[in-house]
């Protein structure tokens, strides 16, 4: 008994010896925002396929984490749907004497989606239905705020279950800061940001925990990224635009959404892109940024990272519609690839 | 039959029932759990289960290979903190320590154990995870080895005191040293005990999931190496359980069977260690 | 083996030797080794409660004693308050002894005094596996079984009987106070019942002959006499599944529905102190946000070390008295 324990210890000691020292592919780690997960999962996926000794683990945690681990140093880069604000920018450069830039990867819409028995059509949002629903005010489907605009659509008296996000989230910034530009009443109660002080719902962890939230109560409404709706097969509504017209989020009302922020692009590409003017243009879109430290004293790793980056600005832009997501106009990638410069 | 005596009667059969529902009960809820765990697991365990590395989001498909290497390394660092440490901490305290210290240790180790597991992730976090600069395999192997400290302590302690005095008195007669006696002749006697001991411990951190959340992290990939995240069953049983994807719905419920399988196998085979009878009859 | 009172330290007397003779021996060795590795387990808590008060100063002295009593927790106006997180984790706890008490001493009553021996043992031996299940796979269950469940039977049922209750006020979400309360239940009944069923065991036989040598019923004479007198051991019990139910992280928090309320409606999503460290932790930006995170790790520990802290005193006024304690 005692032999067999120590030769299969003596055994394991060199499998674990072999498996340890063996390997020498490049780990980089990220994590960041759920709102291109599915996109950097496949991304990362690819372009390991194509450069095996690169493995990038990106951990889907929220903007928020994004944010801080990459600002902890824990993560070689982040990733969020809500730009970095100039306090944490500061934070960041004072914690590593070095400041951290934002490259765009993708656009994605923020939809707000429902799950009604008896409703599978997309139904229509007016600012201040949406407002009304998540600040707590409107309280029924039947509430003439939503059933004003979707005439025709036989909407129960049932209470509205809100679900928000209970993590950190760009998501939400995105969410909240379309909401503050529509509402007063919601820009001044509760503001925008990452993590907001909801009025009233329940908190999903992650895109994911919401949608599978919604999904499993009836009577719920919450906000998520176009492709969880979709490949999740709910029903995701159209919301009414600055010009008057309700809008469903797909390829080409995302791409309008960006089309006026693209010729004004910002230097460190901060730009917020919600409620913006133009017919055709979804007003809650965003663009959502990898979050690239200035200097890496791994210069394998900074490399790693700026190969990454061109690939993704090239091909990588192929694999987006695909996932519903919209890719970059082409002036910023332009600019984008002058900005990789800046990576030492 | 006075009526006050048949009603208390009634009350005693009706009463004693209940208890037996009670009973019951409990019981079924272990029944319950296993029959749908190894329903829906069962179903949805596969080869490439084993074998596949997770796919990208919304992809079906894919498996939780890296998951159970991560694990099992998890677990490895684990038992190699915390077996020593109460091992050895256990020996001084049945055999060389005054009773003032003793209490002292125990005291500490009753305080570790119920320390909540969340706790213990943020003590990680702040010890290894932040003056490295990386989440890894090694901070949560730290964790879940703080758990099994004072597990194994105060059981290992336990067995070691029970060895019965005339052992230990006949190994001094025969002129042997203190450590000697220890390691020949009370260690042996008390080794299912320790054994059974170390397995629970083992049981018991291989499902925890809350210290893990900020030590280990995650990972998609195959990680050889302890500096890195790794994946573990249990967090990806959590985050794959609140998404909604039904594949991935569908391999939570393969990695719940994987898990309680192997914490139910361990723990039946340590009871069964010890209902062999420990080598030495109690004092 | 009594666990708490002094252990006589088996062997000779250490210091009847000379000290060179033992370390010759390398017996002194032997003990300086040991006594180091007992040595760190004792530096390793006190560094763990060290680091936890150090690491929530902050907030600590920002909000001082106000944070146990605020509402609100707001990070970007960084306001931040305890109160509906442990009321959470209090009303999530108190729901699960409401369920597990009762069960869980019936049926130890049933295992100790009624079943026959080797039924008794075969079902402790299954109860204790439950024991063994770690908690993600509660929430497992919990989200796929019990949620559906409480939403579309339970909860109806009980706003439908029940509903002018202000207990039952709300929608039916499934998530909530309640549900996790259940699966709290049921993860905490595996403990009263083989801690109870033990000490009911080990009740001295006289107790229960006399009383029904006097003419009480098995019931009465079970539950007037052998409890109470195994009362103080069964309390520890009770006591030890609370400390488990509080410090519960990854079941609650997959069930409760993350939502800082404090709401009279056991229907109501709500949060606890474990399920907020483990979902805002990763993402805390600021220090502020983290360091009040850590003090809420600061209150979880102190309330279970309270808690601990009063179970032992129960265990050691039991063996004083004489009566309950455990020797299986």
């Amino acid at each position: 008994m005692k032999r067999i324990a120590g030769s299969f210890l003596a055994a394991l000691t060199v499998v674990l010896t072999v498996v340890v020292f063996a390997h020498a592919a490049l780990s980089i780690n990220g994590a960041g925002a759920t709102f291109p997960y599915p996109m950097y999962s496949k991304w990362f996926d690819e372009y390991q396929k194509k450069n095996p000794s690169v493995q990038i683990n990106y951990q889907s945690i929220g903007s928020g984490g994004g944010i801080k681990q990459v600002t902890e140093g824990t993560v070689d880069f982040g990733a969020s749907d809500g730009p970095m604000n100039d306090e944490q920018l500061k934070a960041f450069q004072e914690k590593h004497g070095f400041g951290i830039l934002h490259f765009p990867t993708v656009l994605g819409a923020v939809v707000p989606t429902y799950n009604i028995p008896g409703v599978t059509s997309a139904l229509n949002f007016t600012p201040d239905a949406l407002a009304g629903i998540f600040l707590g005010k409107i309280t029924k489907w039947n509430d003439p705020t939503i059933a004003g605009a979707n005439k025709g659509v036989s909407l129960p008296g049932n209470d509205i279950v809100v679900v928000h996000r209970s993590d950190g989230s760009g998501t939400t910034y995105v969410w909240t800061d379309y909401l503050s530009k529509v509402s007063d009443e919601w820009k001044n109660k509760v503001g925008k940001g990452t993590s907001v002080n909801w009025p009233v719902g329940l908190g999903g962890k992650g895109n994911e925990g919401v949608t599978g939230q919604i999904k499993n109560a009836p009577n719920s409404i919450g906000y998520v990224e176009l492709i969880y709706a979709v490949s999740n097969n709910i029903p995701y509504g159209s919301v009414k635009n600055s010009s008057g017209a309700f809008v469903k989020a797909d390829l080409t009302s995302v791409s309008a959404a960006a089309a006026a922020a693209a010729k004004t692009m910002p230097d460190d590409f901060r730009v917020s892109i919600t409620d913006p003017p133009g017919k055709t243009a979804y007003p809650i879109a965003s663009f959502t940024w990898l979050l690239i430290p200035e200097k890496f004293s791994d210069a394998a790793k900074r490399d790693a990272i700026k190969g990454f980056l061109t690939w993704m600005l090239a091909d990588g832009q192929g694999y987006a519609e695909q996932l519903s997501y919209a890719k970059l106009p082409k002036e910023v990638v332009a600019k984008e690839e002058k900005a990789l410069a800046k990576v030492q | 039959m006075s009526p006050r005596l048949r009603w208390r009667k009634f009350v005693s059969g009706f009463m004693l029932t209940m208890t037996g529902v009670c009973a019951l009960v409990a019981v079924s809820a272990l029944f319950f759990i296993l029959g749908y765990l190894v329903y829906h697991g069962g179903t949805s365990i596969n080869w490439s289960f084993f074998t596949k590395l997770p796919k990208p989001v919304g992809e079906a498909g894919g498996g939780m290979a890296n998951a159970i290497v991560g694990s099992a390394k998890l677990l490895l660092l684990a038992s190699l903190l915390g077996v020593p440490v109460g091992f050895m901490g256990a020996i001084y305290l049945a055999e060389f320590s005054g009773s003032k210290v003793a209490f002292v240790v125990r005291y500490a180790a009753d305080l570790l154990n119920g320390v909540p597991s969340i706790v213990i992730g943020i003590f990680a976090y702040s010890l290894v995870v932040l003056p490295f600069k990386h989440f890894s395999t090694l901070a949560g192997g730290f964790a879940l080895g703080l758990m099994m400290i004072p597990i194994t302590l105060r059981s290992t302690e336990e067995f070691l005191l029970a060895v019965p005095r005339a052992l230990r008195e006949a190994a001094m007669a025969l002129g042997a040293s203190k450590w000697k006696t220890i390691a020949t002749v009370i260690v042996p006697a008390a080794y299912r005990g320790i054994l059974t001991a170390v397995l629970l411990a083992f049981a018991r951190v291989a499902g925890e999931t809350a210290p893990l959340l900020f030590t280990a992290f995650g990972n998609r990939f195959w990680r050889p190496g302890w500096n890195q995240p790794t994946a573990s069953l249990p967090v990806m049983i959590f985050t794959y359980a609140v998404a909604p994807y039904d594949d991935w719905h569908r391999q939570a419920w393969a990695a719940g069977l994987v898990l309680l399988g192997l914490i139910l196998v361990i723990n039946i085979i340590a009871r069964a260690i010890l209902a062999r009878g420990i080598a030495v009859p109690r004092a | 083996m009594a666990a708490i009172s002094t252990v006589p330290s088996a062997g000779p007397i250490s210091g009847s030797r000379s000290f060179l003779n033992r370390l010759r021996d390398g017996d002194e060795i032997a003990r300086l080794i040991t006594f180091l590795f007992a040595g760190s387990v004792v530096l390793v808590t006190v560094l763990l409660i060290f680091e936890l008060w150090r690491e929530s100063v902050l907030p600590r002295h920002k909000f001082g004693l106000h944070f146990l009593f605020t509402r609100v927790w707001d990070p970007i106006a960084d306001q931040f308050g305890a109160l509906p997180f442990i009321y959470g984790t209090l009303v999530t706890a108190t729901v699960s002894l409401v369920i597990a008490v009762p069960l869980g001493i019936g049926a130890a009553i049933f295992l100790a005094e009624l079943a026959p021996a080797r039924l008794s043992d075969a079902l402790e031996f299954f109860i204790d596996l439950l024991a063994a299940v770690p908690s993600v796979i509660y929430g497992l269950l919990g989200v796929f079984i019990v949620v559906p469940l409480m939403r579309d039977y339970v909860q109806p049922a009980l706003k439908n009987t029940l509903g002018f209750l202000p207990l039952f006020t709300g929608p039916a979400y499934g998530i909530g106070f309640l549900t996790a309360g259940i699966v709290l239940a049921i993860m905490v009944i595996p403990y009263i019942i083989s801690v109870s069923r033990e000490v009911l065991m080990s009740v001295p036989r006289d107790q229960r002959e006399a009383a029904l040598g006097l003419g009480s019923t098995r019931w009465e004479s079970t539950w007037k006499v052998v409890v109470p007198f195994a009362r103080t051991g069964i309390m520890g019990s009770i006591f030890l599944a609370l400390a488990r139910a509080l410090g519960e992280t990854m079941a609650v928090t997959m069930v409760i529905g993350n939502t800082p309320t404090i709401s009279a409606s056991l229907l109501s999503p709500g949060y606890s102190i474990a399920a907020v460290i483990a979902n805002e932790f990763t993402e805390a930006t600021g220090d502020l946000y983290l360091q009040a995170l850590i003090e809420l790790g600061l209150v979880l520990f102190l309330l279970t070390f309270l808690l601990n802290g009063m179970a032992r005193l129960l265990i050691v006024l039991t063996s004083q008295r004489g009566g309950g304690t455990v020797n299986a």
